[in-house]
């Protein structure tokens, strides 16, 4: 079976999702993810969407998941390159994917993923 | 049958020129020949193109069906003239009268050629009668069909225009919006938005409504999902121009917008952004309020 | 409409769901759909076929091209002869989901079409009609 290669990259770990996502593959990289996280002590997760042409409730609620699992196990997660056909469909389906911090592009999610620790580390800042 | 075709069809062909130029001067007399529009040359080419399809059709095929593959050419001439009538500016009417027009022409050539045969002319003439008819339908189905896809275009394009997304400032982009919002509408400015938003990676919107007259429940709930989408891609949206009386509407339709943020004016929204994005905008010295 | 129009996918294994969402957006390309309207197509498609998969116990899904007047479109069918739906307007309600879901299946595909109907009998089976115009 298809499974979705998790790099790491320092306190990072990386995930491009370039296949045909079945409800499968997704529940496969959602327990990779979290065992990956565990085993590495990583502290930030980057998931890279812009090739996925398209997000159901199944996949919403995985990507939901991975961010909520994550937290717990003391990691952000931050979801990049979402296509604008997806986000449509997403806010016409319901999914506002609450819980999971977005952003334009690997650059700004790994700007985020850093800004986020080092508040974590100083006690305060800008980032809710 | 079989006689009175070839008879047309053998008119059409030993008497082209004179046909052309009776035909030229029946639409002259009809006040329609010299039409700086379309050339005269450019006219004679398609009055020969026309006898000659019509001709060949004959030989080949039944003169009244016209649907029969031996009027595919006829049928694709008639579309592209017809086209070319309603790019150039031609009405329905004119564009039919070219074709009426040869009626007479050929009537004439008809009794002449058959003046001694008054059966087979009666035949022949009435069966001509319901082919150029049956060309004109064909010619007026193609003009209309063409008027319908400028329409279309021009809708498109109209869409197109009034959705222009402007780069504010470094990854800030706007969009001003004007005239009244209908779902077709912004759902085209939702999209571009999207687009520029991913080809820019500008992380800041500003949807400026001051020039849209009135939100209906409707349009609000566009905005709304608008803002929902950009914030779903990873960046931000803010919504400035809201006039006192769009404000009141919103609160009195229960639309809850108290998630996004709104300012009065596209200057303070701008003065918002670049905040958000560290810039700071500063007067230099020298230069009084 | 003729019946190279119609053709049918099976849906019987999670991995049919995805041969499903191909078979639309291909047949929505072939359309001219915009790329908006071939994602929204697409997921509400995913939506339904995942539903007759894992809640009908399998079944099939037909696709047809369908016209009207110059308007061109797809019609897609899911069919099951599995438990059915005993409360039809809860299953459609937000929020409600007979199994894992976000309970957006049924109500998200709704809107994400032009035309949605659904008739469902317990014990009978489920068969869900959406339409999407160009």
């Amino acid at each position: 079976m298809e499974r979705i290669p998790i790099l790491q990259m320092g306190e990072f770990l990386l995930v491009t999702i370039q296949v045909e996502l079945s409800d499968q593959v997704a529940l496969t990289l959602q327990d990779d993810l979290t065992e990956r996280i565990r085993t590495t002590g990583a502290r930030g997760v980057l998931i890279d969407i812009s090739a996925l042409e398209l997000v159901d409730s199944f996949i919403g609620r995985m990507i939901a998941n991975i961010a909520g699992m994550a937290r717990i196990l003391d990691a952000r997660t931050v979801v990049v390159g979402m296509q604008p056909a997806v986000a449509i469909t997403l806010v016409e389906l319901g999914l506002t994917l609450t819980g999971v911090h977005t952003a334009l592009n690997p650059d700004r999610g790994m700007q985020y993923l850093r800004a986020a620790l080092a508040e974590e580390v100083h006690g305060h800042g800008r980032l809710g | 049958m079989s006689k009175a075709r070839t008879t047309t069809a053998s008119i059409l062909k030993s008497h082209e020129k004179e046909l052309v130029a009776d035909w030229q001067k029946e639409l002259a007399s009809a006040g329609s020949a010299s039409d700086v529009r379309i050339g005269e040359r450019a006219l004679h080419a398609q009055m020969s193109e026309f006898i000659g399809l019509l001709r060949d059709a004959a030989q080949h095929g039944d003169l009244v069906d016209v649907d029969r593959t031996a009027w595919q050419p006829m049928r694709q001439f008639l579309q592209e003239v017809s086209r070319s009538r309603v790019a150039q500016g031609f009405t329905s009417e004119q564009t039919a009268l070219f074709i009426f027009s040869f009626k007479k022409p050929l009537f004439v050539r008809l009794r002449k050629e058959l003046g001694d045969d008054p059966e087979t002319l009666a035949a022949e003439t009435w069966a001509a009668t319901q082919l150029l008819d049956r060309m004109a339908l064909l010619a007026m189905r193609s003009y209309q069909q063409s008027r319908e896809e400028v329409i279309v275009r021009q809708q498109e394009e109209m869409l197109e225009l009034s959705t222009p997304v402007v780069k504010l400032w470094d990854g800030v982009l706007g969009l001003p919006m004007i005239g009244t919002l209908d779902s077709a509408r912004t759902q085209v400015v939702m999209e571009t938005l999207l687009q520029r938003i991913v080809e820019t990676g500008a992380e800041i919107a500003i949807i400026d409504i001051t020039g849209v007259p009135t939100v209906d429940t409707q349009v609000a709930q566009h905005l709304l999902k608008t803002v929902a989408a950009i914030r779903l891609m990873g960046a931000d949206c803010i919504i400035s121009g809201v006039r006192p009386q769009i404000a009141q509407t919103i609160v009195h339709l229960g639309v809850d917008l108290h998630d996004v943020t709104t300012k009065a004016t596209l200057a303070d929204a701008l003065a918002l952004a670049l905040q958000r994005s560290g810039w700071t905008v500063e007067r230099s010295s020298g230069q009084t309020r | 409409m003729d019946a190279s129009d119609s053709r049918t996918v099976k849906l019987t294994t999670e991995q049919d769901v995805v041969s499903a969402r191909q078979a639309v957006r291909q047949l929505c390309q072939e359309l001219g759909f915009s790329l908006v309207e071939q994602t929204k197509t697409v997921t509400a498609a995913s939506e339904l076929a995942r539903n007759t998969v894992t809640h009908g116990g399998g079944g099939e899904m037909r696709l047809q091209v369908v016209r009207n007047g110059t308007r061109r479109g797809v019609r897609l069918t899911f069919e099951d002869r599995g438990p059915g739906m005993p409360d039809i307007e809860k299953a459609m309600s937000d929020g409600w989901s007979s199994g894992d879901g976000l309970g957006m299946g049924l109500s998200g595909a709704r809107r994400l079409v032009n035309e949605f109907e659904i008739e469902s009998q317990p014990g009978e089976g489920t068969r869900v009609s959406i339409a999407r115009w160009k």
